[in-house]
């Protein structure tokens, strides 16, 4: 079977539990809480310097957390990525695309070197991620990443993630940086991505736009601790002055 | 220091430990080592060609007024072989070699491209390390060679041009032959080795320790090249007492 074709089963159950991690004695995630269905969308949401983008370094076994426990479809994080139990991938908020090789390069990096394939089986992989992601292989597949806009960045970066056809996928800030237009265009690839491949998806940002129109379910989160994951329609709803807040905060009445 | 120094043993022996994955990194070792000797072969004549000739042009009339013009060749020979050649070439691989790759690492490390390969199960050190602290160690060796050779000419032709001296070339390298032996070059190539180890890694973790912005970047350079050079010195200085020891 083709390793790209819809595939509605492989999404990944994430359990967070008890999760603390100081940095030179301040806290910045304290008994953090966190569970989502396999094949979800997970948005978390805070403002800048809550303590996201530390959470999803956690997630990705880039830190080690003082206390808690990171489960993956029930197996502890470091089991489950060196018995292969699962795959993930992420985009990076600034793609995380590597300067010296171009993008054909960057999506097969993976395969190359982790999977060790050859290629004649990268090759068609490949271009397959660039299509898929609306790329066009002619013209975009030899450019270097220096000569992309920030939006093709992250199309390439979510390439490369469908590359290793991960069972979870984590976004940092994924419409950061980019103009309107285009950030929905992102919106709908994290969704189409979703829907074609079941993956599970947990997204980091603080862009309401993209959070209430992709999401399953959104968590808060305010200095380094997060709230349970509601569904959008949940949280409109909430009284909490906190949430209220940082909901409708922005509108041009709030600058004079 | 201690911990500094455990640190770059540690580097240094991980990247050993990886060795057995070299063959499937030889496409970016031949490219580093492509890049090195490219960046470094003309700078590298040129400094050893001047450095043979003023060795020769201090030495020789001084050592042809007291008649022992038969030294003259053994002092250049000697001095850009064991001493000279291993010692000035660690220290431009260091500044054009090392910078550059403390540059691009730790570049790597502040947009998150070393990051983006831990996530995809990439070890740097088999992926980024490893090709370039290989092609190191086979760039300085050949690249020492090359200097002693160009030195060893540099002085040769002060000593034929210049009048005071006034040897032929064929004089001047029947001397230095007579004072060189096998033993001279292969000291002069163990030096080498160890040099471009320690080049190598310490220019790696300077790049791998790069936390912040640019600014960190510029500043993880200059410790880098700083910290080489004083490692080359010390060492050289060590491994010149093993080598006396051992005569």
């Amino acid at each position: 079977m083709d390793r790209m074709t819809p595939s509605h089963s492989k999404g990944v159950n994430l359990a967070v539990s008890g999760l603390g991690r100081s940095f030179s004695g301040v806290p910045v995630l304290c008994d953090v809480h966190l569970s989502v269905e396999a094949g979800s969308i997970c948005v978390i949401m805070g403002a800048s310097g809550s303590g996201k983008s530390v959470l999803l370094r956690h997630l990705v076994g880039l830190e080690t957390p003082d206390k808690g426990s990171i489960l993956y479809n029930g197996s502890p994080f470091s089991e489950a990525i060196t018995w292969n139990q699962i795959e993930m991938a992420i985009v990076f908020q600034q793609g995380g695309l590597l300067h010296s090789l171009d993008v054909g390069e960057n999506i097969a990096l993976y395969l190359r070197e982790t999977k060790r394939l050859s290629d004649e089986e990268v090759e068609p992989l490949v271009d397959q991620a660039i299509t898929q992601v609306g790329l066009d292989v002619v013209n975009d597949k030899h450019k270097m990443p220096s000569d992309l806009s920030g939006g093709m960045k992250k199309r390439v970066a979510i390439a490369r993630a469908l590359a290793i056809d991960p069972g979870i996928i984590f976004y940092d800030e994924p419409t950061g940086e980019l103009d309107p237009v285009t950030a929905v265009a992102i919106g709908k690839e994290i969704r189409r991505v979703n829907k074609d491949h079941g993956t599970t998806s947990i997204i980091v940002t603080h862009d309401r736009d993209l959070a209430f129109g992709i999401a399953d379910t959104i968590t808060f989160m305010a200095q380094g601790r997060l709230t349970d994951p509601q569904t959008p329609e949940e949280i409109r709803s909430l009284s909490d002055p906190q949430t209220r807040q940082f909901l409708h905060a922005g509108s041009q009445k709030d600058y004079l | 220091m201690i911990r500094y120094t455990s640190e770059i043993v540690s580097l240094g022996l991980q990247t050993l430990r990886a060795w057995p994955e070299m063959w499937h990194h030889r496409r970016k070792v031949i490219q580093c080592f492509y890049d090195m000797a490219n960046t470094s072969l003309l700078m590298s004549c040129v400094l050893s060609l001047f450095i043979g000739g003023v060795l020769a042009l201090q030495s020789g009339p001084l050592l042809v007024e007291r008649g022992l013009s038969f030294v003259v060749g053994q002092l250049v020979g000697l001095s850009m072989c064991k001493e000279l050649a291993p010692v000035m070439m660690a220290i431009l691989m260091a500044g054009r070699i090392g910078s550059a790759i403390t540059a691009e690492l730790g570049s790597m490390k502040v947009y998150q491209e070393i990051d983006a390969l831990w996530t995809m199960k990439i070890n740097p050190i088999h992926y980024l390390i490893l090709p370039r602290v290989t092609a190191i160690l086979c760039a300085l060796p050949l690249l020492v060679l090359f200097s002693i050779l160009v030195g060893w000419m540099g002085g040769g032709l002060v000593c034929w041009l210049n009048q005071e001296i006034g040897l032929s070339l064929q004089t001047y390298f029947s001397h230095l032959k007579a004072g060189i032996s096998l033993q001279d070059l292969a000291q002069s190539i163990t030096k080498s080795i160890f040099f471009a180890m320690l080049i190598g890694v310490v220019s790696c973790h300077h790049g791998l320790q790069t936390k912040g912005g640019p600014r960190s970047i510029g500043r993880s350079v200059t410790q880098s090249v700083v910290q080489s050079i004083v490692c080359i010195l010390i060492s050289d200085y060590a491994i010149t007492r093993i080598f006396v020891w051992i005569e």
